[in-house]
């Protein structure tokens, strides 16, 4: 016989390009490799930071120097060597960061307009505010005016460091402190640039926010602050999302995101994260080890983190929230896909402190090829959080059988009131499964993206209706070649 | 015209179809009987392109081309369509969903416009009317949690949608009540016409008083052991299985067809 094997067509459907994986060409403003205080001298000099923040910097390397990578997530990778990498690395341009659009070199503009996300006036996304990080810096903020206008603050880091220093010295470091862990401590003393975000008392911000995280550079490590803010009543919907071009080495994301939501806000934060997996032999791709905490600080607060995770070489992240106001809610949902060789070790945590506090974790972890996927959760309801309810699913979906799936939930309740529930299931996308499609005429890769699609769903729908779509795409590319 | 010429499968080197003949004119019902374990699913399946079997010796010719040349999704597009015995459950994915994808992918390969939402939903809820379906199972997985009549139904339903031009029905028939028996039954005989050819397995000679066969054949350890009318059906009700090899000695394509132990 020689009609081709389903092995084969499970293969080729896994195996694609890495669409965004190409390099731009810019004459760039580089710090030479290594890690020390003059480093950090130079970057916050960089930036012409005010003291303050250099002394925070400086304290946050000094403990960081006395701390060890931690060792406890099921991934594996060689050590990082952290003086063989470049801590900032800028695109040249006029002196003091362009002002507009016309400003910002050419070259930066069509990168952005060939990873879908346009910067100028007539091809912006409709309804989206978005900010252009590249390497170190940002290089476009759009919308800013038309959201002035409602009192919404939406910048890069370092602009709000110039613009905005109160509100910056007075919520940043305040969810994840410097010393919360070893690549926070490290992002603190390093961060080059990122998001802020500052919805006032009462209002609903009229668009979506979003930030494009793009590395370009080699050997270039990202390290973003974000910090978003939402005052009484207000409310915001932001998005994040991430690409690298396809290289070799391996390089370092290691971000931290802060969410402040104090009495009857709400904050819905989204990250579509595609950066570069690596080749389907493990080569290359990124670490991407980021700390993202939300703190309901407020009564009535809710926050609540949606991530469909399809690129990193290996992920080590665990968007959390704290319900400290009384009846906050907290919300993660989440699709985390390994192929070939990626490691995934992601999840959330819950802390209930609050009165009658709510928490709904729903993980949805799908591994293929010889992806090694693992769920970590932990439920926390401290012995004040009278009332405090959480419901958990946590389902895993395996393609082919090379690949792993492992769950490890933690209950920690301190509270006789509470209510928690974990409902866990796992599955794989059968050859019966297939064959039956195809007898149907369906081919082997819209019948695997048909279960996918079918098995995320609940998680897509929580997503702003343009990047469901764009997910949902996104997941079928990741995929292809898994069938086997 | 279905043409399957000593046909060898094996599965984890278990040889289970060992030499099968057979040939099905267009137009033709033919009924195939036999012991359980005898091959029949097996036949159904390589048939249908299933990869998990090994085909070691032997060919079919579909009306010219070489089919076990082709892959599982091409002969289904071609027209080759299989009830399963046991039918798939693929949570997460609607009926609705799957029933439209299949549809379309048949009508692409024959150079049909693609059915919109719209048409699509008029085709099966008409569909479904005929063989006794609440459109309730449009928008629930396919076949997950469905009773065992329900799946059947399904199978009946989705050789409706796909009009296809050879259909193998694999044990439609069993753990049917009486009225859902009809009911497949006529949703096969609806399909009949001078150019689709249809396989029919079973086990009981009942489901061939609705669907009147062309020819009955007896497959036994791997082989058609007995052809004849349906009369052989009759016989097979009577007098089991055990007479065959016996009286035939498990020769292929018995001289006097029909004839009395
Ligand atoms: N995956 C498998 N592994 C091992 N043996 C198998 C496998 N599938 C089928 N067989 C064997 O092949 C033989 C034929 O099975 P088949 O399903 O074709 O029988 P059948 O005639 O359809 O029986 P029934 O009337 O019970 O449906 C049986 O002995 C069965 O155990
Ligand atoms: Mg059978």
């Amino acid at each position: 016989m020689n009609a081709p094997t389903r092995s084969d067509a499970i293969g080729a459907f896994l195996e694609q390009d890495y669409a965004a994986g190409f390099v731009t060409t810019l004459e760039t403003d580089t710090v030479p490799k290594g890690l020390s205080e003059d480093v950090i001298r130079l970057i916050s000099a960089r930036k012409g930071e005010p003291d303050w923040l250099l002394d925070w910097r400086l304290e946050a390397y000094r403990h960081w120097l006395t701390m060890t990578p931690p060792k406890w997530a099921a991934v594996q990778f060689p050590p990082v060597d952290f003086q063989d990498i470049v801590y900032y690395s800028a695109p040249k341009s006029k002196k003091d960061g362009p002002k507009s659009l016309d400003e910002v070199d050419p070259e930066l503009l069509r990168t952005f307009e060939k990873l879908g996300v346009p910067l100028h006036e007539r091809a912006r996304l409709a309804g989206v505010a978005v900010d252009a990080v590249f390497d170190s810096v940002s290089v476009a903020t759009t919308f800013k005016k038309e959201l002035g206008e409602h009192g919404v603050i939406f910048c890069s880091f370092s602009e709000a460091v110039k613009e905005h220093p109160e509100l910056v010295r007075q919520y940043l470091g305040t969810v994840v402190p410097p010393e919360d862990n070893f690549y926070a401590a490290l992002n603190s003393a390093v961060f080059s640039d990122g998001s802020f975000v500052f919805i006032p008392k009462g209002v609903k911000c009229p668009m979506e926010l979003s930030t494009y995280f793009r590395i370009n550079a080699r050997d270039t490590g990202q390290f973003e602050r974000t910090l978003i803010i939402a005052e009484e009543g207000a409310s915001v919907s932001y998005l994040e999302g991430c690409t690298a071009p396809m290289r070799d080495e391996n390089q370092l994301h290691a971000a931290v995101v802060e969410l402040i939501a104090l009495d009857d806000a709400k904050i819905k934060y989204s990250t579509v994260q595609n950066w570069y997996p690596g080749d389907k032999d493990g080569k290359g791709g990124i670490y991407n080890f980021v700390t993202k905490r939300g703190d309901c600080r407020g009564a009535r607060s809710h926050i609540s983190w949606t991530q469909v995770e399809t690129g990193s070489a290996i992920t080590w992240k665990y968007p959390s929230v704290i319900l400290r106001g009384d009846s906050s809610v907290g919300d993660f949902h989440s699709v985390a896909l390994t192929n070939n060789l990626q490691q995934a070790d992601t999840g959330t945590k819950m802390i209930h402190m609050g009165r009658n506090t709510r928490s709904t974790i729903l993980s949805k972890g799908i591994s293929a090829g010889r992806g090694s996927n693992t769920f970590r959760g932990l439920v926390k309801v401290t012995p004040k959080a009278e009332g405090a309810r959480n419901y958990t699913q946590c389902d895993s979906l395996l393609i082919g059988d090379r690949c792993a799936a492992h769950t490890f939930p933690t209950i920690e309740v301190r509270h006789p009131t509470a209510h928690v529930e974990h409902e866990a299931t796992t599955s794989r996308i059968g050859e019966d499964q297939l064959f039956y499609a195809m007898q149907r005429g369906i081919s082997a890769e819209d019948a695997v993206s048909m279960i996918v699609n079918g098995f995320c769903r609940e998680v897509f729908k929580e997503l702003p209706m343009e990047f469901a779509v764009e997910a949902q795409k996104l997941l079928g590319v990741s995929l292809e070649g898994s069938v086997g | 015209m279905l043409k399957i010429n000593n046909l060898h499968a094996a599965i984890d080197g278990k040889d289970i179809l060992k030499g099968l003949n057979l040939e099905v004119a267009d137009g033709e019902v033919h009924a195939i009987m036999g012991p359980n374990g005898s091959g029949k699913s097996t036949l159904a399946q390589v048939l249908a392109g299933r990869e998990t079997f090994t085909v070691t010796d032997g060919s079919v010719d579909w009306d010219g081309t070489d089919l076990l040349a082709l892959p599982a999704e091409e002969r289904a597009r071609a027209g080759l369509f299989l009830a399963f015995q046991y039918p798939v459950e693929i949570p997460g994915v609607s009926n609705a969903y799957f029933l439209k994808a299949a549809v379309n992918a048949v009508r692409r390969h024959r150079g049909l416009p693609e059915f919109d939402a719209m048409d699509f939903l008029a085709k099966v809820k008409a569909e479904m009317k005929a063989v006794g379906m609440k459109e309730e199972f449009l928008y629930r997985s396919v076949n997950e949690g469905f009773s065992g009549g329900e799946k059947k139904r399904n199978e009946v339903l989705q050789m409706a949608l796909l009009e296809p031009r050879l259909a193998v029905l694999d044990e439609t028939d069993s753990g049917l009540d009486i009225d859902a028996l009809k009911i497949v039954a006529e949703g096969v005989n609806r399909l009949r016409s001078p150019e689709r050819s249809m396989i029919v397995i079973t086990h009981y000679q009942r489901l061939l008083d609705y669907i009147v066969p062309d020819k009955v054949h007896v497959l036994s350890q791997g082989r058609i052991v007995r052809s004849g009318g349906r009369e052989l059906a009759l016989e097979l009700e009577e007098h089991g299985y055990g007479w065959i090899d016996t009286a035939q000695g498990g020769k292929a394509g018995g001289a006097s067809a029909g004839a009395r132990p």
